[in-house]
């Protein structure tokens, strides 16, 4: 690690004006953080960062910036998942790290995918009108779904027969690599045959 | 996602897909949709159709046929193909009636019938691309690995989840009997054998005799839930009571009840048990 001090010196202080105060961080949170970061078992978000290290959530997020930065050209990333920052290995070297420890993975069907794709951005949605827009019957993929803890249920619509609503979950985002719904990809985003997008199926920020 | 097919031939054998998405549990190939509208959309992009503007009775026939294909080789065809094809052929019949002949009870399908399944076909078709999107995402998050996977994705600290559709009736069955035979195990540990000795079966038998002058009954002093050993060390203890003439014992009459009697120690020279 030693060696790595001068660079981490160097983009300390080129992060040092975007900081309100960069006086008050001594070097050692960086690598405080670092520290806290590789021992979460899940992503921790800027609040819980700044508690742990003692500093404000402003302080926090800039030093999550710093060590992103850092994580530059290294086999690890700093990302932002589900609101939060985790220390995840960069996928280019994924094939290596399975070699030494395979967790357990799961594959969607196409079902799933296209039924979870529906929740993700018409949230919160029921099972009918999913199955409106599929124009089958999506009860399989949904309890999928709901197994995996991608979706979960949302409280019950105000409509006949009361149908139970559903919404996509912590679990959706990491499984993703997506740090909240408005990362999803655009929907409207189609060929020019496409005019009439509905602008209100936008996922919620 | 699907393969580009310019061909004009049209009968199902011809019909090709990727191999993922296809059925292969039949010899001859077919391709898998999600549903109908899945299979309409397939038919436009292979046909090249504008979306806008589709040939609806070319699509119906060719919609019929794919149905067909799969039912000759005796495939179950969900209820919500044959919907789409009931609707095809509404939207076919009324294509055909002149523009002032159409009911006019919807007022949405005044304009082109073929409208409304236009709409659904997009809505539909945005989705599939992003659910595609979605599948790429996650292939590459695939080897992205974090250190949180060693706790719980690993399966060695709190299992996530639990895939009942893995489950087999017969795993369940094959629990349920490995449940039943470890309930049927006798359960272990140590027996303590009881134990009497004749000294603490004296000493007994002379305290609950002591008091009473009128003597206490032979068969009271046997408790009914004793074992056989019990009883055996307490009749001994009774003789060597009568022996050291600590006790004597009576019969009031034939075949009459035993008593037990204290010895005072002035009666000593009494003989016990005339």
């Amino acid at each position: 690690m030693s060696q790595l001090e001068p660079e981490a010196e160097s983009n300390h202080q080129a992060c040092d004006q975007a900081r309100p105060e960069p006086s008050l961080i001594p070097v050692d949170k960086l690598a405080a953080l670092e520290a806290v970061l590789f021992m979460a078992a899940e992503p921790l978000a800027g609040a819980e960062i700044a508690e742990i290290l003692d500093i404000t959530p402003v302080e926090a997020e800039a030093l999550a910036g710093q060590l992103a930065a850092q994580y530059e050209g290294r086999g690890l990333q700093l990302s932002r998942i589900a609101g939060g920052y985790q220390v995840c290995t960069r996928a280019e070297y994924g094939p290596y790290v399975a070699k030494l420890h395979q967790p357990e993975r799961f594959r969607l069907s196409r079902a799933a995918l296209e039924t979870l794709a529906i929740v993700a951005y018409r949230q919160p949605v029921t099972r009918p009108e999913i199955d409106a827009i599929r124009g089958v019957n999506s009860d399989s993929p949904l309890d999928t779904l709901l197994q995996y803890q991608l979706i979960s249920e949302a409280g019950r619509k105000e409509a006949p027969g009361r149908p139970i609503m559903y919404c996509t979950t912590e679990n959706f985002l990491g499984h993703f690599g997506l740090d909240s719904v408005a990362d999803l990809p655009q929907l409207d985003a189609l060929p020019a045959d496409q005019s009439q997008a509905d602008p209100e199926e936008r996922p919620a920020a | 996602m699907i393969a580009p097919e310019i061909t004009a031939q049209s009968t199902a054998a011809h019909l090709t897909a990727p191999p993922d998405r296809v059925f292969t549990g039949h010899p001859v190939r077919l391709p898998l949709f999600e549903g109908p509208l899945d299979l309409l959309l397939y038919l436009i992009e292979r046909e090249e159709i504008v979306i806008f503007d589709i040939p609806i009775e070319h699509i119906t026939s060719q919609y019929l046929e794919y149905l067909a294909s799969l039912e000759s080789l005796n495939i179950e065809v969900a209820g919500e193909f044959l919907v789409m094809a009931a609707q095809l052929l509404e939207i076919k019949s009324r294509m055909l009636l002149p523009q002032d002949q159409r009911p006019e009870e919807d007022e949405e399908e005044a304009g082109d019938p073929r409208a409304a399944l236009v709409a659904r076909l997009m809505e539909y078709r945005r989705y599939k691309a992003v659910a595609e999107e979605l599948r790429a995402r996650a292939e590459l998050q695939r080897f992205v690995f974090s250190r949180g996977e060693l706790t719980n994705g690993n399966g060695h600290h709190d299992q996530a989840y639990l895939m009942l559709n893995e489950v087999s009736t017969f795993d369940l069955w094959a629990a349920f009997q490995s449940l039943l035979s470890r309930a049927r195990e006798t359960p272990t540990g140590e027996v303590v054998r009881p134990r009497f000795t004749v000294a603490q079966k004296m000493a007994a038998i002379a305290a609950r005799v002591r008091w009473c002058e009128d003597g206490i009954r032979f068969l009271d002093l046997f408790d009914e839930q004793a074992t056989l050993i019990e009883l055996i060390v307490t009749f001994l203890a009774l003789l060597e009571l009568i022996r050291l003439r600590r006790v004597r014992v009576a019969q009031q009459r034939l075949l009459g009840e035993i008593r037990v009697y204290p010895v005072k120690a002035s009666e000593e020279a009494c003989p016990a048990g005339e």
